[in-house]
């Protein structure tokens, strides 16, 4: 009921200073569910810092996290991603050494039933001791999984579902970003924040990558997302937030804020106005 | 009141010991990120070169002083130029165990030259106390202090004022832009290793002087006094390891003042425990910063682990079980025997440091509490044999789980620290808790190996009883690795904040591994005791820790077939080549040394 009101995620005033840099300042920010925001900016404005702070990485200075209507400001990365929060990372985070079969399933760690009893204390014990006899019911659960991660590297086509078996340290740069998104959305999210899916992509890539946040999009889920390539933030976002030296200096429609004073002289260099050797610079 | 003044003066001057050998390693981790577990055996080095300048060359104190340091040098920078500098870019976990290898080569090499009975080092100095105050000081004590002095103000002006300083305080502060500039980073590190050597050299020749006694044990205790000191202060800060280690000298000394000498020990590691876990950037860095990465990049190897057919690994193990079918000695079966408590020790080890990257160096703490529980089980309570071993396993488990999980939050090599000071501090309160651990006597009439009233006292019956434990072991453990614990742990192992990420719960899983793995050792540590009928404190030591963490490494971490191959290895060649007892360890270290360089994912491959 009064659900319908709030947004799906609301930041307010969300600060976190890094010695005398305001690494993320003030910033407020409003996601209803279904929709997906853009965060663009230059290098170093804060965008995945920000991100750090809402999935519970690192802890804001000031300012508060709501998701759902629950504040959950400060909480522990392990239960935002039991809150259905799921990310990917700006430099790859694959585990090298798991198979992108493993990688994909830790994605869905936090869905297991069987194997992982919500019994208080002894509970850890109880998953030790189900994880080594393994009953029906929990060799059902992981068959099933595994199934489940095998429609998600079909959504890649032909790029990942060869290499199911690889340790992912064995997998291309697109391949590894890939595999971070199947392992995102091998949770099941509600909020899946996406810190720059085609960073290292080629023309052809982007478009795949592009197509297959589009999908998601239209599946209903709730995107935060951190890129670079406009072309593909103005064609997929409902709204942009420009960030620089941790504010926000602008939001709106894609085509609306890219033509914002601020936003170009943040993009061009500070004080642009200025100085030949800026303007060879940029 | 004058005794106060007299553990205050104490504690400074022991402390100065320390700071000569933190700072040492607070160069070091300043430049390279790497906690040099070597720097303790070049104390131990320093200390012998004393000996050999003092005793049999006649040097002259300022001489003895110049040509330990110089000496010591020499070592640091050999150790920089082909220990670690070949692995500059490896994987993180290599130049640790090269670390650990050569100090386990250096102190061995000492040990075979000087053998391990302790020497007297004399001071030369004359022997009065002038009064200060309320308390007595002695020239030793200002030599001490003097020489602490003096280093810190060369050091000081080394750092503020030469062009190499500047180029170590570069690379101490950002290393790639250092390098970007132009700075030699290959000269730094030489400088860095030669001064931190010179110092911890010249520390070890004034505390044997001190005490006016060296011995080969030195080496691992002044390794970890300098760890602590270095880590109060603030890992690579240098002027906070002075601080930290005179903070440590006074802290020893006011509790040896008040609980007794044998305490001492006891003090230094539990107040690095206490700082690691609360404040583990050292004491003056802000509790919220993140600790500093010790190193970064991929953890362990990445390899293609050798698959091994199941019909050949059934085929092995057949052969073994029907082996004392056949005329074999009971020789063999010793070695055999051996090497199965090994294996068990080595498959806990190659859970904890491979599958779920907690490279422990105290794992034979988890044998001695694994031991202990069983003998006194059984010796006192009247428990049966077979009982008491899985009592053993599992007051292993939970005891050493507890133990170890203030640590969970750490990293890399403090991972290796706390668990080495952990190792230590079992073994003391071992030493200590008279009236349940019987103390330094130790426990002897232990009941024999019995299952089901039976008792195993034949070779052939107590091979088969440890064989088939450990097989049972191991099978448990291939189980546990092909389920989502496998994989979890080797998730945290990869990248611990992708899995907190991903919900992931680092105490629950690290602990899960250490239960299951502290049962494993406790099981070995068991029947280890009831084989000798007599164990002490010293009876599970560092030496078994380094020797399971060698055997992992050979047969590739996180590998259960490659642990127990990795075993039957290192138990039985140096009995097929007949290499005397003394030598083994020294084979070990070089066997270690030479995996990391050449062949870091071991011979099946890491998992």
């Amino acid at each position: 009921m009064a659900e319908q009101h709030h947004p799906m995620l609301s930041l307010r005033g969300l600060t976190r200073r890094f010695g005398g840099l305001t690494a993320v300042d003030a910033i407020d920010l409003d996601l209803a569910r279904g929709e997906l925001i853009s965060i663009i900016g230059p290098n170093g404005a804060g965008k995945t810092t920000l991100f750090n702070l809402v999935t519970g990485l690192d802890r804001p200075d000031a300012g508060t996290v709501h998701f759902e209507g629950q504040d959950i400001t400060g909480l522990s990365p392990e239960r935002l991603a039991a809150e259905g929060i799921a990310r990917t990372f700006q430099l790859g985070r694959v585990f090298g050494n798991l198979s992108v079969m493993d990688n994909v399933l830790i994605g869905a760690h936090t869905r297991l039933r069987a194997v992982k009893p919500a019994v208080p204390v002894i509970g850890p014990l109880l998953e030790l001791g189900l994880a080594l006899l393994r009953p029906a019911s929990v060799k059902a659960e992981e068959e099933r999984l595994r199934e489940e991660v095998k429609a998600i590297l079909a959504r890649f086509g032909e790029r990942l579902l060869p290499r199911i078996d690889q340790p992912a340290y064995s997998l291309s740069y697109a391949n590894r970003r890939r595999v971070e998104i199947a392992r995102a959305l091998a949770l099941q999210p509600r909020l899946l924040l996406l810190d720059e899916p085609t960073a290292g992509m080629n023309p052809t890539e982007t478009a795949e990558m592009q197509a297959l946040v589009a999908e998601l999009k239209a599946e209903g889920l709730t995107i935060l997302l951190i890129e670079h390539k406009l072309e593909m933030v103005m064609r997929l976002s409902e709204r942009v937030i420009v960030m620089d030296e941790g504010k926000k200096i602008a939001e709106g429609p894609g085509e609306q804020v890219r033509t914002e004073p601020k936003v170009i002289e943040a993009y061009l260099g500070h004080g642009l106005s200025g100085t030949a050797e800026q303007e060879s610079a940029a | 009141m004058s005794s106060w003044l007299d553990y205050t003066i104490n504690g400074l001057i022991v402390g100065n010991v320390y700071a000569l050998v933190a700072v040492g390693l607070a160069l070091i981790f300043g430049v390279s990120r790497l906690i040099n577990f070597a720097q303790g055996s070049i104390y131990l080095v320093g200390a012998y070169i004393g000996w050999v300048a003092v005793v049999q060359l006649h040097t002259p104190l300022p001489l003895t002083i110049i040509v330990v340091a110089a000496a010591a040098a020499v070592v640091g920078l050999i150790i920089e130029r082909f220990g670690l500098r070949p692995l500059q870019n490896s994987v993180r976990i290599a130049p640790l165990l090269a670390t650990i290898g050569i100090s386990f080569v250096l102190d061995q090499l000492v040990m075979l030259t000087f053998s391990p009975n302790p020497r007297a080092l004399p001071s030369q100095l004359p022997d009065v106390r002038f009064q200060v105050g309320g308390g007595t000081i002695g020239p030793l004590d200002l030599l001490i202090a003097g020489v602490g002095l003096t280093s810190a103000l060369l050091l000081f002006v080394f750092l503020r004022y030469s062009k190499l300083g500047w180029a170590v305080r570069a690379a101490s502060q950002d290393r790639d832009a250092a390098m970007q500039m132009g700075v030699d980073v290959n000269r730094v590190n030489q400088a860095v290793f030669g001064i931190a050597a010179a110092l911890g050299g010249v520390s070890g020749m004034l505390v044997g002087m001190y005490y006016n006694q060296i011995d080969t044990a030195m080496s691992l205790q002044a390794t970890l006094k300098g760890v602590v000191a270095e880590v109060v202060g603030g890992a690579g800060n240098v002027p906070g390891a002075v601080i930290g280690s005179l903070l440590l000298g006074l802290v020893e000394s006011y509790g040896v003042a008040v609980f007794g000498t044998s305490y001492r020990n006891l003090f230094a590691f539990l107040l690095l425990v206490v700082v690691l876990v609360l404040r583990p950037n050292g004491l003056f860095a802000s509790a919220r910063q993140a600790p500093p990465e010790p190193l970064t990049g991929t953890f362990i190897a990445p390899s293609r682990p050798v698959r091994i057919p199941r019909w050949a690994l059934a085929v092995a193990a057949a052969i073994f079980a029907v082996l004392p079918f056949f005329p074999v000695s009971f020789y063999v079966l010793q070695t055999l025997i051996n090497a199965w408590l090994l294996g068990m020790l080595a498959l806990s080890l190659t859970l904890v440091a491979g599958t779920m990257g907690q490279v422990s160096l105290g794992h034979a703490a988890l044998l001695a509490i694994g031991a202990y529980t069983s003998a006194l089980l059984s010796l006192t309570l009247g428990v049966p044999v077979g009982l008491a071993i899985i009592a053993g396993g599992l007051m292993s488990a939970a005891l050493g789980t507890l133990l170890i999980s203030p640590s969970f939050r750490l990293r890399g090599h403090y991972v290796s620290i706390a668990t080495l000071a952990i190792g230590e501090i079992v073994s003391l309160v071992i030493l200590n808790w008279e009236s349940v651990t019987r103390g330094p006597i130790g426990i002897s009439g232990i009941p024999p190996l019995s299952l089901f009233g039976y008792d195993l006292i034949s070779p052939t019956s107590i091979y088969w009883f440890s064989f088939i434990v450990m097989v049972v072991l191991a099978l448990l453990q291939g189980r546990l690795l092909g389920s989502h614990l496998g994989r979890s742990f080797r998730a945290i192992r990869d990248d611990d904040i992708a899995a907190r990420a991903y919900g992931l719960s680092l105490n629950r899983y690290k602990s899960l591994a250490f239960i299951f793995g502290g049962f494993a050792a406790g099981v070995s540590g068991g029947i280890a005791a009831h084989l000798y009928s007599y164990i002490n404190h010293e009876t599970f030591n560092t030496q078994q820790s380094i020797l399971a963490l060698t055997v992992v490494i050979l047969g590739g971490l996180g590998n259960v077939v490659g642990a127990i191959v990795g075993s039957v290895a290192l138990v039985g060649l140096p009995e097929v080549f007949r290499i005397a007892a003394e030598y083994r360890i020294l084979i070990y270290g070089i066997v270690l040394l030479l995996l990391v360089r050449f062949r870091p994912q071991g011979l099946l491959g890491t998992i």
